[in-house]
C-alpha cells in the first residue's frame, strides 16, 4: 500500500501565501502549539529512531564498526541482498510498464479488479507472503516431491529469497505509472501511430520521456523494499549464515546474539540506503516540478 | 458491449501487455496465494477451527488488531497535525521534515525494530525516563503500539497532505467573511473536506499495522498471551513444522487483508468522487 499514497506529487509551497491571509491563518499561539506538537511527534517517532541507529553503530568506535562490515558473513549478506534486488527490480519494472500500458491505454472488462489484484502484495502480511512459497515449493508443498527428485532447492535457499522479494515489490512501478499515464491520456501516442510510428518507437519516444521520473521513483522504491524486506524473506530463508542470509536477516542474527554494535553497524548500512532513497525521491520530485514549470 | 469491442484500437500491444501482466501476476501472486486457501480447505473442519481459535492465537488477534486500531487512531490525529504544519506554515527545516516523513517506507523494518527497542529499553534514551514513571514500553504490548505508530505515520500524512494542498482557500475566506471563528471554519468547512482522506489514511495505517512483523518482533518481547502478534503465531507454527496450523491462521489473516483492501478501495473511490481527482 505504500505506493497507494506515495505517488510523485508536484506541489508548490503555498504556506507563505496562506500565512499572510487573515482567513487562512491561525492565532500565533495556535500556530506555535500545532508546530510544537507536530514537530515533537516527528522528532520522537521518526528522527530519534534514525539517529539512534548511527549512534549505537559507532558506540564502540570506528574499528569495531568497520570490522562488523567487512567480516565474511556480512559480505555474503551484502552479496545476496544485491542479488535479490538485481533480479527482482528489473522484473517488476517490466511488469509495471506492461501493466500500466494495458490498463491505461486500452478498455477491457474487469479493469478495476486487475488494479486491485496488482495492489494485493501491499495488503498481505510479509509473513503470509513468505508462507505461500513454502506451501508451494517446500518438501511438504505442491511441487516439493518433483523438486526433490530433480535436486532443486527453492525454500531455505536463494531462489526462495528471490521469489519472496519479487512478491513484495510487485506493485511499486505499476502504482507510480498508472495514475500518471491515466492523467496524460492517449492522444499523443495515437497521433504518433497515425503519423506512422511503430509500437516500440511510440513507447520509446513518446511515452517514456513523459513518465521517466515516475518510473525512476518506482524503481527506487522497489529497490529500497527489495533490499530491506525482512518478514517474507525470513520465512523462506532458513537463516543459514553465509549462505541464505540477507542484510536484514544478518542484523537480526547479530542482535539476537547480543552483538549490538555489529547489529547496528550493519543496520546503519540499510539506514544509509533509506536516506539515499529519500534523497533521490526529493531530487526526482524537484526535477519533475522543474519539468512541469517549463511546460507551463 | 464494452468500448474495446466497438471502437478500432489505434495503439498496439494490447495482447502482449495484458497477456504478460496476467501471466506474471498469476505466477507470482495469485497461484501462490490460492495455495493458502486450497491447503486450508483440505484441513478437517475441527482441526482448522482448533488452530484459529486456540487461546494464544485469539490473544494474538486481540493484540494485533487492537494495537493496529489504536496506532492508526494516534496517527490520524498527529498525522493531520503534521500535514497541516507542512502545508500551512513556514518553519526552518521544513524540506527535511517533509522528506523524512517517508522514512518508515524506506527504512527496513528490522532496522526500525532494533532502533525502537534501543530507544525504549530500560537503559535506552527514552526508556530510562519512562520506566521510573512505571511506563514499560519495550518488551510488552506498548512496544507493539510504538512500532505500529512508527510504521503507520506516513500513510496518514501522505493521504491528507495533497488534499490540504489542493483545498480552495475561497471556502475559508467565505466562512470568515460570514463571521465564523477559525475553529468553526476548521470544524465545519475544512474537516468535512479532509474526512475521506483521513479515513483512507486511517484504513491504510490500520491494514499495514495488522500484518506488520519486522519492526514489532524486536520490541514486543513476544510473551505468550501478552505480546505475541498474529504474524508471529504463523512463524512459530512453521518453526514447529505445523504447516496446517500456520496455513489456517494465514487464511484468517488473508481474509482480513482482502476485506481491508475492499474497504480502502471504496474509501479511495469516495475520495476521488469528492474531489474529482484520483487519490
Amino acid at each position: 500500500m505504500a505506493g497507494a499514497v506515495s505517488s510523485l506529487s508536484v506541489q508548490h509551497d503555498k504556506a507563505g501565501l496562506l500565512e499572510s491571509r487573515q482567513a487562512t491563518r491561525e492565532a500565533p499561539w495556535v500556530k506555535a502549539a500545532i508546530l510544537t506538537v507536530a514537530l515533537s511527534f516527528f522528532a520522537i517517532f521518526l528522527l530519534l529512531p534514525l539517529v539512534v541507529v548511527f549512534v549505537e553503530a559507532l558506540a564502540q568506535g570506528w574499528e569495531t564498526y568497520l570490522t562488523a562490515l567487512v567480516e565474511p558473513d556480512a559480505l555474503s549478506a551484502v552479496k545476496l541482498t544485491l542479488l535479490a534486488a538485481v533480479i527482482s527490480v528489473p522484473l517488476n519494472l517490466v511488469f509495471g510498464v506492461a501493466a500500466a500500458w494495458a490498463i491505461t491505454r486500452f478498455d477491457f472488462r474487469g479493469k478495476p479488479l486487475l488494479i486491485t489484484l496488482i495492489d494485493l502484495p501491499f495488503s498481505v502480511s510479509p509473513v503470509v507472503a513468505g508462507l505461500i512459497y513454502v506451501l508451494v515449493f517446500s518438501s511438504h508443498g505442491w511441487f516439493g516431491p518433483w523438486l526433490a527428485e530433480h535436486d532443486i532447492k527453492v525454500i531455505f535457499a536463494v531462489p526462495g529469497i528471490v521469489l519472496a522479494t519479487i512478491f513484495v515489490t510487485v506493485p511499486f512501478v505499476a502504482r507510480e505509472l498508472i495514475p500518471l499515464l491515466q492523467a496524460q491520456g492517449r492522444e499523443e501516442e495515437e497521433a504518433a501511430v497515425v503519423l506512422g510510428a511503430r509500437g516500440w518507437q511510440v513507447f520509446w519516444y513518446v511515452t517514456l520521456p513523459n513518465v521517466r521520473w515516475a518510473l525512476l521513483y518506482g524503481v527506487i522504491l522497489s529497490n529500497a523494499r527489495a533490499m530491506g524486506e525482512f518478514g517474507a524473506v525470513s520465512v523462506v530463508s532458513g537463516h543459514i549464515r553465509g549462505e541464505t542470509n540477507t542484510l536484514p536477516l544478518h542484523v537480526e542474527i547479530l542482535y539476537n546474539e547480543y552483538n549490538f554494535a555489529a547489529a547496528f553497524a550493519v543496520a546503519s548500512l540499510l539506514a544509509l540506503l533509506a536516506l539515499v532513497t529519500l534523497a533521490v525521491k526529493s531530487w526526482v520530485e524537484w526535477r519533475a516540478s522543474q519539468t512541469v514549470a517549463v511546460e507551463d | 458491449m464494452s468500448r474495446a469491442a466497438t471502437l478500432p484500437r489505434v495503439l498496439p500491444g494490447f495482447g502482449l501487455s495484458l497477456g504478460y501482466t496476467l501471466s506474471y501476476l498469476s505466477l507470482i501472486v495469485l497461484i501462490p496465494l490460492s495455495a493458502v486457501f486450497i491447503r486450508a480447505s483440505e484441513l478437517p473442519l475441527d482441526a482448522f477451527w482448533h488452530a484459529v481459535t486456540a487461546p494464544r492465537v485469539l490473544a494474538s488477534y486481540r493484540l494485533s488488531f487492537g494495537m493496529a486500531l489504536l496506532a492508526a487512531a494516534i496517527n490520524t490525529v498527529f498525522g493531520l497535525l503534521l500535514a497541516w504544519a507542512l502545508v500551512r506554515y513556514r518553519f526552518p527545516g521544513k524540506k527535511l521534515v517533509d522528506a523524512l516523513v517517508d522514512l518508515p517506507f524506506a527504512l527496513p523494518t528490522a532496522v526500525a525494530g532494533i532502533a525502537l527497542t534501543a530507544l525504549y529499553a530500560g537503559n535506552g534514551w527514552l526508556g530510562q525516563y519512562l520506566e521510573p514513571l512505571g511506563i514499560k514500553v519495550a518488551f510488552g504490548p506498548l512496544g507493539v503500539l510504538v512500532a505500529l505508530v512508527f510504521i503507520g505515520l506516513p500513510f496518514v500524512v501522505r493521504t491528507v497532505q495533497p488534499v490540504l494542498e489542493d483545498m480552495e482557500t475561497e471556502l475559508e475566506e467565505a466562512a470568515t467573511s460570514l463571521g465564523a471563528h477559525r475553529w468553526q471554519t476548521f470544524r465545519h468547512v475544512i474537516l468535512p473536506v479532509l474526512q475521506p482522506a483521513l479515513m483512507t489514511g486511517f484504513a491504510l495505517a490500520f491494514a499495514r499495522g495488522v500484518g506488520e512483523y519486522g519492526s514489532v518482533i524486536f520490541i514486543a518481547g513476544n510473551i505468550p498471551m501478552v505480546s505475541e502478534i498474529t504474524p508471529l503465531m504463523i512463524i512459530s507454527k512453521l518453526e514447529q513444522y505445523d504447516y496446517a496450523g500456520a496455513t489456517a491462521i494465514a487464511s484468517v489473516m488473508l481474509v482480513a487483508s482482502f476485506l481491508l483492501l475492499l474497504a480502502i478501495n471504496g474509501l479511495q473511490a469516495w475520495q476521488a468522487r469528492r474531489h474529482g481527482r484520483s487519490a
